[in-house]
């Protein structure tokens, strides 16, 4: 031991018998920290047996895997650009459509939800609920629901979304009513204006701002669902991706996925700079 | 004829008066000019997406009946077999449904801990290279880009049908997900502890080890347990392209049209998710009772 590393370890016995609480844990801590770890641990180690996965099957399918990636190299269209550009115009248009009639529907029950505008608990009650009832069915499932009824095609995708945003944006819209100042309603209602009066020129220029920026951010999470929907037969680019990977056409998959990424890092930026535009930069970042 | 109240004279009133008018004229030709925007949109994208009202009309009745009959029939008479027969697959749902919990599972643990050890290689004030650190960050975002049921049909075809293609698919969309906000939780730490640990001479690992770890962590495990949360709902829709859990029978129960199945399921689904969003929350309130998660 050289006297540099005799004096540090002089020095470490120093400062730790000055300062034991702070460095060495204490053992009821420690045991709880081993306790949660070898649980979280174990728990994982019985899913893999439980769930019967094997490294053999994880090896051959990442070998099967890099073979995909493989020929995902270079994308291509496949001579099929314009399907695949119709396709994503048809995903757009199902995104903005249910953005859209999922908020003109979600305005006026939203009213019926918040506290300060509808006195009855009941008619609150009952109508929170059924929002919770449409947001709590993932738009996937809704999508699958309205293929069964109103047939394959984009419409049943826009229904989808229109219905479980529909549950989203009731909760929300009424949140955002029941966070506004009293002060302007009563103020209206002062100066003799009636109940809608008031809400129109005391509550709706408080939240409009917050609720559009809300629907745009909608509009964007929904650009992403839509190009799901696809997959289970309601419309858009999502069909196309679906098939493509069914039939082993890897090199139009990583086309599509990268037209997927393009529209929607381009739609991001315009919702972006619009939300920006509306509620100004502070409050969208917050 | 006197108010009481003072009146300007009548040139400033008119003055006034068409200010207001500018204001409002305006402010109106804005709202028609937005609303027209938005009307002409609505009309190409409906032109697109194929809307047809006189359609939904026609299959309106069908849309209620539809709901009318996934609704069981339950009779005061003989509830408990009627509950039986509704459930009459009660036991093969729940494995299902265990299956899909620990789809979720798997995915948060690998996609949290994968996560974890990238945030830092993101984070601007911890990362080692400028160049692996914007690396990191587009690998993030790619994941938290591509939907997890694409990467469900991409893993469907090369692991073969069952639980594996989702966990990973889940476990790569989080990881993206989770990547993004760890490097936001990494980057706003106290600097205090991690020039104490530079100045010892430690190197990236000791810093993140002894510097940032003790501070992140118990954001960390807020964010994951908030993950896991989604991560159950996801799970048990991967099942509608055969990767495993209960969407593989709601999605039969759906498209077969077994009515009754489908409420079965959905009920013991949300069941299920609210009863792990009631567990979690109470645990990451434990974890860190004054951090807001948006």
């Amino acid at each position: 031991m050289s006297v540099r590393q005799a004096i540090f370890a002089e020095d470490t016995r120093v400062v730790l018998a000055r300062y034991r609480r702070a460095l060495i844990k204490p053992w009821p801590v420690r045991l709880a920290e081993i306790m949660v770890s070898t649980g979280v641990l174990g728990l994982a180690l019985f899913s893999l047996w439980w769930l019967g996965i094997s490294f053999r099957q994880l090896g051959s399918g990442l070998a099967e895997l890099g073979k995909f990636l493989g020929l995902m190299l270079p994308p291509s269209t496949g001579g099929h650009l314009w399907l695949f550009v119709k396709a994503m115009s048809e995903t757009l248009a199902i995104a903005f459509l249910g953005t859209l009639i999922a908020a003109i529907l979600a305005a006026p029950l939203a009213l019926l939800a918040a506290k300060n505008t509808t006195p009855s608990p009941v008619l609150r009650f009952l109508i929170r609920r059924f929002f919770d009832c449409l947001r709590g069915i993932d738009t996937l499932i809704w999508a699958l629901v309205f293929v069964g009824t109103v047939g394959l095609g984009p419409f049943a995708g826009v229904l989808a979304i229109a219905v479980s945003d529909t549950g989203s944006f009731g909760k929300l819209f009424s949140e955002a009513i029941e966070a506004t100042q009293k002060r302007e309603r009563e103020t209206v209602i002062a100066c003799g204006g009636g109940p809608w009066i008031s809400i129109r020129f005391g509550l709706l220029p408080q939240v409009l701002p917050i609720i559009a920026g809300q629907i745009l951010y909608f509009f964007e999470s929904n650009t992403r669902s839509a190009t799901i929907i696809g997959i289970v037969g309601a419309g858009g680019i999502g069909l196309q991706l679906s098939e493509q990977i069914r039939t082993y056409d890897f090199d139009r998959v990583a086309f599509i996925v990268l037209m997927i990424l393009a529209v929607v890092a381009v739609i991001d930026w315009i919702s972006g700079k619009l939300r920006f535009a509306i509620i100004g930069r502070r409050q969208a970042l917050a | 004829m006197s108010s009481g109240l003072p009146t300007l004279p009548a040139r400033q009133i008119e003055n006034l008066l068409a200010s207001y008018g500018n204001a409002v004229a305006r402010r109106r030709r804005q709202s028609i000019l937005v609303l027209g925007t938005l009307a002409v949109l609505a009309v190409a994208a409906s032109r697109f997406a194929e809307v047809d009202i006189a359609h939904l009309l026609h299959h309106l009745s069908g849309l209620t009946s539809y709901f009318g009959r996934i609704l069981p029939k339950l009779r005061s008479g003989h509830l408990t077999g009627d509950i039986a027969d509704w459930y009459w697959n009660a036991l093969g749902w729940l494995k299902l449904l265990f299956d899909t919990v620990l789809i979720a599972y798997l995915a948060t643990l690998t996609a949290a801990t994968a996560a974890g050890a990238m945030a830092f290689l993101a984070a601007a004030n911890v990362a080692p290279s400028g160049i692996l650190r914007w690396c990191v960050k587009r690998l993030f975002e790619f994941c938290r880009t591509v939907p997890d049921l694409v990467f469900a049909l991409i893993f469907v075809s090369a692991f073969g049908l069952g639980p594996l293609a989702g966990i990973l698919a889940i476990g790569i969309h989080s990881f993206g997900a989770l990547g993004k906000l760890f490097t936001e939780v990494a980057e706003n730490i106290e600097m205090n502890p991690v020039e104490a640990v530079r100045s010892t001479g430690g190197r990236f690992a000791d810093i993140v080890r002894f510097g940032a770890l003790p501070q992140v962590l118990p954001n960390f495990a807020s964010y994951a347990l908030l993950r896991f949360e989604i991560n159950v709902r996801a799970s048990s829709i991967v099942g509608f392209v055969g990767a495993g859990g209960i969407g593989q029978d709601l999605f039969v129960a759906i498209r077969k049209f077994y009515y009754t199945d489908v409420s079965a399921i959905l009920l013991m689904i949300i069941v299920t998710v609210s009863l792990i969003d009631l567990i979690t929350e109470r645990i990451r309130h434990r974890l860190a009772p004054v951090e807001h998660v948006p």
